[in-house]
C-alpha cells in the first residue's frame, strides 16, 4: 500500500498522442509552405514522425520516473527525468480531490487526479493518468485519511482502506436536464466564434501566403459581389441584410448552445455525508468534491436578460480553484427557489423580507454616472466640432444611456448584515449577490479615492479566503459602523477554532 | 432571523481613535529611496540636454531644469506628506493601518486572523534603524498588510505581541 506506485501505463500512449497532435500543425505548415521544394511532403512526414518518436520517448521516460506514494499522513509524488522533484502534501491540507477525464482519457478508461491544496497558482498535485477505479479509490482514501487524522481513530470507519464504504447515500440537490440546458445555452449567446475565425484567418494568412489583411484584395472581392448585389434591386438587398442578421443571431445561439452543452452536459450536484459532489461535461468529464465546511462564501450571479426571466447561477467560494475560476459553479442556471435548498445545505441563509438592506451613497451614484459618461461626452464634443453634422448624436445617445444605466445600477448596490452573515449586491444592469459568513472574514479595509473623500463615501473590502468581497459606495459613517460590527464578530474567535471543530479540530487553512 | 438582527452599533469601538505616528526616520528613508529613483532620470535628462545642445531648438537647461524641479518636489515635499498620511493603531486584539495620500486606505486586521508575521529590513531601512512589519492573512484581499517605518525594536516587540495572540502557529 505504501510502496511507490506508477501511474497507469496507458498514460505513455496518451502523452505520445498529445505530442503528435502538437506536431501536426508544424508538419502541415511545412507541407504547404514550400520549404524543401519537391521533397516537402517527405520532410513534413519526417518532422511529424520525429516529433512523435521524441514525444513518445519523453512520455515514457516521464512515466518511468514518476512515482506516487500514499503514505500514513501525506501523498508524495516524485517526478522528473533529469532534475528530480519530490512533493509531499499532508491529507489535512488537501481541499478537495477532483477527477478529470478528457475524451481520449475516457476512451482509455483513465482519469487525471488533482489534489487541490489552495496553494494558489498551478502548484497543486496532479497525477496524470490513473485508472478510473484507482482514481475513485484514491479519492475515497484521501477523504478517510483526512477524517481519521482529524477525529483520531474513528470506530465507524473501516481500518482497511482497500475496502472503502461505497454506499454513500447521495442526495441529488441539482441536476441540469437537457431541456433546461438548451434554454441555458440560448442565454449564453456568444459571437466569440468570429474571434476564433479571425484567429484561423490569421493562421491561414501565415501558412498559405494569402494575405487576409490586404485591403485591396478584399476590396476587389467586395466590389465584385457588390456589383452583383446592386444589380438585384433594393428589395433583394433588404432581404439579404435581414438574412445576414438572422444568420449572425443563429451563429450566436449555436455557439452558446454548443459551448454550454460541452461544458455542462449531465451537470449533477449531489450532497453526500462527505460534502458536495459535482459532475459535468460532455466530452471532458470532471468530478469534483467539496467538503461543506470549506465553503467560504456564495456568489449568486445572473445576466442582463436571464435576470428578467428569474434565472440565476450559484457558485461556492473556497480556497480550491475551479478551472482558472476562483469559485466553483454549483448550479449554473436555476430559479431562486431551486437555489434556496443548496444554499441552506451549505449552511448559509438567503436574504429574506426581514433583511434590513442599506443603500449605497447617492453621491457615489452621481459620481459613477458622471465618470461613466465622461468619455462619451468628450467624444460628443469632438464629434460636434470635427465630424459631419448629426454624427455627434451617436456618442451623445451613448452618454445618456450610460447615465441611465448608472442611475439604474444604484438600485442593485446595497448590503445588509445579519447576526452571522453579510450580504451585498452589485451590478450594472443585473445584480450579483455575495454572501459570506462574518466569522470567516479575515480583514476589513475602508478605501477612499479623492472623489470618495470629497463626497464622503468609501469602498469596504472584506478579506475572504479564496475570493473577493467588496462593497462600493458605502457612506463613510455606515462603512465605519459596518467595520466595527464585523470586527467585533471576527476578533472574538480565533480562526483556528471556527472551522467545524467537530469534524476537524486541526486547522484547515 | 434577519428582522431581529440588532441595529449597527451607533458608536464604533476603538477603531477611530488617534493614530500613532511612524518613526520620523521613515520620511528620511522615503527621501533616500526617491533620490535613488530620481538619479537615472536626472542623468537621462542631462544626456538629452547635451545631445540637443547644438540644435538650438530649446532654451538651455529647460529639460534638465524641469526634471530637477519635479525631482526636488518629489524628494522634499512628498515624503513628508506621505509620512503624515500614514499611521497605525494597535489595540488589544487588532492592528489598524492607515495609508495613502490621494487614495486613502484604512485596514484593520484582527490578530486572530493572522497567519504569519514578517519583519523586513532593506539596506536603507537598516541604515535608518527602521523595519517593516507585515501581517499575512488568508483572505485574498489584503493577503498581506505591510506597516513600514516602525523603529526596529518596536517592530520586533509588536511581532511578539501579535504572536502571543496567535494561539496556534499555522503553516
Amino acid at each position: 500500500m505504501t510502496a511507490p506506485q506508477r501511474t497507469a501505463p496507458v498514460s505513455v500512449i496518451l502523452g505520445a498522442l498529445g505530442s503528435i497532435r502538437s506536431a501536426i500543425l508544424p508538419a502541415a505548415a511545412i507541407a504547404f509552405s514550400g520549404i524543401g521544394g519537391d521533397g516537402r511532403y517527405a520532410l513534413a512526414i519526417g518532422v511529424g514522425m520525429a516529433a512523435a518518436l521524441i514525444g513518445t520517448g519523453f512520455s515514457w521516460l516521464g512515466w518511468r520516473r514518476l512515482t506516487y506514494t500514499i503514505g500514513e499522513s501525506d501523498v508524495r509524488v516524485e517526478s522528473g527525468v533529469i532534475s528530480r522533484t519530490a512533493r509531499a502534501v499532508p491529507y489535512e491540507r488537501i481541499q478537495d480531490v477532483s477527477l478529470e477525464a478528457t475524451p481520449l482519457a475516457r476512451l482509455a478508461g483513465v482519469v487525471a487526479v488533482k489534489f487541490e491544496t489552495g496553494a494558489g497558482g498551478g502548484d497543486d498535485l496532479a497525477l496524470q493518468y490513473l485508472t478510473a477505479a484507482e482514481g475513485e479509490r484514491l479519492r475515497q482514501l484521501v477523504r478517510e485519511r483526512r477524517e481519521d487524522e482529524a477525529a483520531g481513530a474513528d470506530p465507524g470507519t473501516p481500518a482497511d482502506p482497500q475496502a472503502p464504504p461505497r454506499a454513500e447515500e447521495a442526495e441529488v440537490l441539482y441536476a441540469l436536464t437537457p431541456k433546461r440546458l438548451l434554454t441555458f445555452g440560448m442565454f449564453e449567446f456568444s459571437l466569440a466564434v468570429f474571434a476564433v475565425l479571425g484567429g484561423v484567418l490569421q493562421y491561414v494568412d501565415n501558412v498559405t501566403g494569402v494575405n487576409v489583411w490586404d485591403v485591396d484584395l478584399w476590396r476587389s472581392w467586395l466590389s465584385q459581389s457588390g456589383e452583383t448585389v446592386a444589380s438585384l434591386g433594393p428589395m433583394a438587398q433588404a432581404i439579404g441584410a435581414v438574412a445576414g442578421v438572422i444568420g449572425l443571431i443563429g451563429v450566436g445561439f449555436a455557439t452558446g448552445i454548443a459551448r454550454t452543452v460541452l461544458r455542462d452536459w449531465g451537470f449533477t450536484l449531489t450532497r453526500s455525508p462527505r460534502g458536495f459532489r459535482r459532475q459535468r461535461g460532455l466530452l471532458t468529464r470532471t468530478d469534483v468534491v467539496m467538503p461543506v465546511h470549506r465553503v467560504q462564501g456564495l456568489v449568486i450571479g445572473t445576466g442582463l436578460l436571464r435576470y428578467r426571466f428569474g434565472w440565476h447561477g450559484l457558485s461556492f467560494v473556497s480556497l480550491a480553484q475551479d478551472a482558472e475560476d476562483e469559485s466553483h459553479v454549483v448550479a449554473p442556471f436555476a430559479q431562486m427557489e431551486e437555489l434556496a435548498p443548496i444554499v441552506a445545505t451549505a449552511g448559509f441563509d438567503l436574504p429574506d423580507e426581514g433583511t434590513r438592506w442599506q443603500r449605497s451613497s447617492k453621491r457615489h451614484r452621481n459620481d459613477r454616472a458622471v465618470l461613466g459618461s465622461a468619455l462619451f461626452v468628450l467624444a460628443t464634443i469632438a464629434a460636434a466640432v470635427f465630424a459631419p453634422t448629426g454624427v455627434f448624436l451617436i456618442p451623445l445617445g451613448l452618454a445618456v444611456l450610460m447615465v441611465g444605466a448608472q442611475l439604474y445600477a444604484w438600485h442593485f448596490r446595497r448590503f445588509a448584515l445579519s447576526d452571522t452573515q453579510i450580504f451585498a449586491t452589485t451590478g450594472l444592469l443585473s445584480p450579483t449577490s455575495r454572501i459570506a459568513t462574518r466569522l470567516k472574514l479575515h480583514s476589513v479595509e475602508i478605501a477612499q479615492g479623492p472623489l470618495a473623500r470629497l463626497h464622503g463615501y468609501a469602498t469596504v473590502h472584506l478579506g475572504l479566503a479564496g475570493g473577493s468581497f467588496a462593497i462600493p459606495g458605502v457612506p463613510l459613517a455606515d462603512a465605519r459602523a459596518l467595520r466595527a460590527s464585523i470586527l467585533a464578530t471576527i476578533a472574538a474567535t480565533d480562526y483556528a477554532r471556527i472551522d467545524a471543530p467537530l469534524e476537524e479540530p486541526a486547522l484547515t487553512l | 432571523m434577519d428582522a431581529t438582527s440588532p441595529p449597527l452599533p451607533a458608536v464604533p469601538l476603538d477603531d477611530e481613535g488617534a493614530l500613532t505616528k511612524l518613526h520620523p526616520n521613515y520620511a528620511h528613508a522615503l527621501r533616500v529611496r526617491t533620490t535613488l529613483t530620481a538619479i537615472p532620470f536626472l542623468i537621462g535628462s542631462l544626456v538629452l540636454e547635451t545631445a540637443l545642445a547644438g540644435e538650438g531648438l530649446l532654451p538651455k537647461g529647460l529639460i534638465a531644469g524641469t526634471v530637477l524641479v519635479i525631482a526636488a518636489a518629489l524628494i522634499i515635499r512628498i515624503p513628508a506628506r506621505r509620512y503624515s498620511a500614514r499611521g497605525y493603531q494597535i489595540s488589544a486584539d487588532r492592528l489598524r493601518v492607515v495609508r495613502g495620500l490621494l487614495f486613502r486606505s484604512d485596514t484593520v486586521v484582527p490578530f486572530s486572523r493572522v497567519q504569519h508575521i514578517d519583519v523586513d529590513q532593506g539596506p536603507i531601512e537598516r541604515f535608518f534603524g527602521i523595519a517593516t512589519l507585515t501581517l499575512h492573512t488568508a483572505g485574498n484581499h489584503n493577503s498581506s498588510v505591510a506597516l513600514p517605518g516602525l523603529g526596529e525594536p518596536l517592530a520586533r516587540e509588536m511581532r511578539e505581541t501579535i504572536r502571543a495572540h496567535i494561539r496556534r502557529e499555522t503553516l
